[in-house]
């Protein structure tokens, strides 16, 4: 993988934005939701699904493909609007995010969403999936890669730590686990409520090859998935240093901006604001 | 009755029958949290070590895991003791397996009384009640070695998930050779008119033994094994309530949620009948040798008989 050139870091920008707006606009259609956690991942699923992954949007359980497990589950909105910008769905369907009978649940569902390859919204749990469905990969002997975002709340399960131990041994090399550090959780900032340290420390205690990166630089999560990828024989994780909330200017920088409750023209303003910055 | 204890440990029976399954079947993997030895997974490892991972002492990894594996194709066999593989690992056995309709077969052993000297804390009473509870879930007992070589192929190819609820001990024989046995389907072992014993697991022999001695005091007693407690065969049920129209139930379990909460269930729905529930009444385990649990928890054939009779009372009051 060659570093990205400056068009191509304009392009997955540009990506990042259009995944903003959508997702935005997905929450104002409804006056609440989990914003702080799906803004804080969008460079990630620009990165990933505007230029690395294996994919095919109109075939999207394609045997070949590449799997994002969102563990993370409540950042579904955020998945759902770069999913449907890559024309899994149409971006009509975006409209119509927790509506009795969506196919847009607040958190991922494998069963409901064309592109979300598993099912996950109890914390911890889509971890040990991903680590799963890369086991699977190579039992079949295929070269699919599985990619697993985690958040820094969610780290704070017991079962991340289990999947962390077996994921560190097992030698997943197919696999590439980030976490979202945004610092905040529901009750507040991580460091209040029970913090979680050095975490690329913690990761390379069990084995993986760990690193750090600022999370809204797409230049540096493409250059960090390089990297994870040329440590064969090693799991890999990536700690992406992120804000929660980022570019929504009523959410970022807010304490409480897990969950939130806005009024239609605070999403407006947000997404002018999204819109200016070109 | 006489009745004849197998030379076979019922785990050895499974682990074989497996092995054999998936000789052909590429796609079976074996999962296990540290208790190889004891399950006899072992064998698995040793033959198929590529398709086998001891994950360590670690459930709720390894139903997740499972779950993963199932997404890629593969049939994941998960075990451990029955209190680790549901209640520990329950909200993943519930969201990363059933919620997002993924196949785990779940192997849980030792069940309620049958782990013995492990105690109260690895006593599972309840683990059927809270797999019952969780929509799609199979829910199956073995009895003995003929149902376990009858049974597995079957439960390899269920669309769903399954929890395999296996006492890993020499079983007591109820079936003979060659007895077709369906999932979901309950089977007769004795015809009766005045009453029906309904159970499952361990306590079969046990009902038959009561019947014999019930017959002996003039009772005609019906015995039924429902090994698939959910989904429950519920004609045959509905059909025992009205044609004996008062019914025991049987049961290594608390009386609550299992077995006999499944049977009141359908009663209630199609056909009242007084029933009376064998099994733990709603008490931890405690530790001590099967035998000793068993009288401790009046979970014997001649508990069977008492309740019959009691039961039998109810019937004649219309109650």
């Amino acid at each position: 993988m060659k570093a990205l050139d400056r068009q191509e870091v304009q392009k997955l920008e540009e990506f990042a934005r259009e995944i903003r707006i959508e997702t935005l606009k997905q929450f104002g259609n409804l006056g609440f939701g989990h914003v702080g956690g799906a803004m804080s991942i969008i460079e990630l699923l620009a990165v990933l699904y505007g230029k690395v992954m294996r994919i095919d949007p109109k075939n999207p359980k394609w045997e070949e493909r590449d799997w994002l497990v969102l563990s993370k589950g409540h950042a579904g909105p955020a998945l759902y609007s770069t999913l449907a910008l890559k024309g899994y769905f149409p971006l009509e369907m975006l409209k119509t995010l927790n509506q009795g009978g969506t196919n847009l649940p607040s958190h991922a569902d494998r069963n409901l969403t064309p592109g979300v390859d598993m099912t996950t919204g109890s914390l911890g749990q889509g971890f040990s999936t991903g680590l799963g469905v890369a086991l699977g990969h190579r039992m079949n002997k295929k070269d699919n890669y599985v990619y697993i975002v985690l958040g820094d709340g969610e780290s704070q399960e017991g079962q991340i730590w289990e999947g962390v131990l077996f994921g560190g041994n097992a030698k997943l090399d197919q696999m590439i686990v980030f976490v979202d550090y945004n610092k905040q959780q529901l009750d507040g900032y991580v460091d209040d409520i029970n913090p979680l340290g050095n975490l690329k420390e913690k990761w390379e205690a069990f084995g993986w090859h760990a690193q750090e990166v600022d999370g809204h630089s797409v230049e540096e999560i493409y250059a960090a998935i390089a990297q994870a990828k040329a440590a064969k024989g090693q799991s890999s994780v990536i700690i992406l240093h992120t804000i929660k909330g980022k570019g929504c200017n009523f959410a970022e920088g807010i304490e409480f901006n897990h969950h939130m409750r806005f009024k239609p023209e605070q999403i407006e303003a947000a997404i002018e604001a999204l819109k200016e910055v070109e | 009755m006489k009745f004849t204890v197998d030379s076979q440990a019922m785990k050895d029976v499974y682990i074989e029958e497996l092995l054999e399954i998936a000789k052909t079947n590429q796609d079976i993997v074996v999962l296990d949290a540290d208790l190889m030895n004891s399950n006899g997974t072992i064998q698995f490892m040793k033959t198929f070590p590529e398709r086998a991972i001891n994950v360590g002492v670690q459930e709720a990894n390894m139903i997740g895991m499972a779950a993963g594996l199932a997404a890629t194709g593969k049939i994941p066999f998960t075990h451990t003791f029955s209190c680790f593989n549901t209640r520990r690992a329950l909200d993943q056995i519930y969201m990363s397996v059933a919620y997002a309709k993924l196949p785990v077969r779940i192997v849980g052993t030792d069940p309620g009384i049958t782990a013995a000297f492990n105690g109260g804390t690895h006593m599972a009473l309840e683990d059927v009640g809270v797999v019952r509870g969780i929509p799609t879930m199979t829910v199956i007992e073995p009895v003995d070695n003929v149902m376990m070589r009858a049974i597995l192929q079957d439960v390899v190819d269920l669309p769903g998930p399954v929890y395999l609820r296996v006492n890993r001990k020499q079983p007591v024989q109820v079936y003979s050779e060659g007895t077709e046995l369906e999932i979901g389907k309950g089977k007769v072992l004795r015809e009766g008119k005045d009453v029906t014993i309904i159970a499952t697991g361990i306590m079969v022999s046990e009902a038959l033994q009561a019947a014999e001695t019930l017959a002996e005091e003039g009772i005609d007693a019906k015995v039924v094994n429902i090994f698939t407690i959910k989904p429950i065969d519920e004609e045959l049920v509905v059909a025992c309530a009205r044609e004996t129209g008062a019914i025991v139930t049987a049961e290594n379990h608390n009386v609550l949620n299992g077995l006999g909460s499944a049977v009141a269930e359908v009663c209630a729905a199609h056909c009242p009948t007084p029933i009376e529930k064998i099994g733990v009444q709603d008490l931890f385990g405690e530790v001590g040798p099967i035998d000793y649990l068993q009288k401790r928890f009046k979970m014997t054939a001649a508990d069977i008989v008492e309740k019959t009779k009691l039961v039998l009372e109810r019937k004649k009051k219309g109650c």
